[in-house]
């Protein structure tokens, strides 16, 4: 079962971020009333899919992917989007104290009981990892009885190995409409995803809607470490 | 983008020799390449925003393609490019993009820097 929440912020790096991981959790946070908000810290401008055919270049993705985002947050429900205007590919070589700061200033302005971002060490791409490592940097700061919890998602192979099964599993079948159609929003990634679903339609495929059913995270314990 | 034609190509280079222009340069084989496979390395490079001058540059090839650009000190090298396009707003793109489509080098130039 989930939990009923004052306000969701999730806060993830690029479009498509929020799709396989975190849309069936954010849309039923909205169904429930929870309002919820996605800060995505970058348009995805250094993604390497440009279609098959191609559709897009380099200069012309970031535009592609911002409208699929928005797509996607229609498809979730998600009203309040967030872009903080990164390049993909760089957030880990920003000022991380700054970077904390622009969090930091939408967590006080939204006053979420929960944030869900990736695992600061456990996410494989640089840049999840390192907005991770953002949003604890931010929330640090807030005195602990006043902190948010914090969902991470992390998916390194040896993820399990370091922290055990994860604590958060959320059957999220019922929002695989929501989730669905998040996930196709992102027509530039549309390989990648078809990929993960061996070709099949997972609307009309129970093997492969099982896959998109479980969302899992692990509660961040401020005891792993202390930010650096 | 459309493949590349080696003549329309070389002739669009001319147009930007001798000239200050700025340059994107990248080359990746994927963020995920070492995740997928622990025997590969996740390798990249990119330059945004470089501004150069080049003396002479080419396209050399019989497809997949590549471009040298000869710097008064040094040079600019990309190799595997596929496609280009000459853009709306006069910059040079090209790309090389492997069997599924995704893009593993791109050299582009333009006259005015591009938005980061």
């Amino acid at each position: 079962m989930i939990r009923k929440e004052r306000h969701v912020l999730i806060v993830l790096p690029h479009p498509d971020d929020e799709a396989f991981g975190f849309s069936g959790t954010a849309a039923h946070h909205i169904q429930n009333g929870t309002p919820v908000t996605y800060v995505c810290l970058t348009l995805g401008q250094m993604g390497r899919m440009m279609g098959n055919p191609l559709f897009a270049n380099r200069e012309t993705l970031p535009l592609i992917r911002e409208r699929e985002l928005e797509a996607s947050c229609r498809s979730i429900g998600i009203t309040d989007l967030r872009k903080f205007g990164l390049r993909d590919k760089t957030v880990e070589f920003e000022d991380p104290e700054a970077l904390a700061d622009r969090i930091l200033d939408v967590v006080r302005e939204t006053d979420p009981s929960l944030i869900m971002t990736f695992h600061p060490e456990l996410s494989v791409h640089p840049d999840h990892n390192a907005t991770g490592a953002a949003v604890i940097r931010a929330v640090a700061r807030l005195p602990e009885p006043e902190r948010p919890d914090i969902y991470c998602l992390g998916f390194a192979n040896q993820v399990e190995q370091v922290l055990g099964p994860p604590d958060i599993v959320h059957d999220v079948s019922a929002f695989a409409k929501q989730k669905i159609g998040s996930l196709f929003a992102h027509q530039s990634q549309i390989q990648f995803i078809h990929n993960r679903f061996e070709g099949k339609d997972p609307a009309e495929d129970p093997e492969q809607l099982k896959k998109i059913s479980t969302e899992r995270f692990w509660t961040y314990r401020w005891e792993w470490n202390s930010p650096s | 983008m459309r493949p590349i034609d080696l003549e329309a190509l070389q002739h669009a280079l001319d147009q930007y020799a001798e000239q200050d222009v700025y340059l994107h340069l990248e080359t990746t084989n994927g963020a995920y390449a070492s995740h997928l496979d622990a025997t590969k390395i996740t390798a990249g490079a990119y330059i945004r925003n470089g501004l150069i001058r080049y003396t002479r540059g080419s396209v050399k090839g019989q497809g997949p393609y590549r471009i040298g650009l000869k710097l008064p000190l040094g040079w600019v090298y990309a190799e595997g490019l596929t496609h280009w396009e000459t853009d709306s707003e006069g910059r040079l793109l090209t790309a090389g993009h492997d069997g599924d489509g995704k893009l593993a080098v791109a050299l582009e130039l333009s006259r005015t820097p591009f938005p980061t």
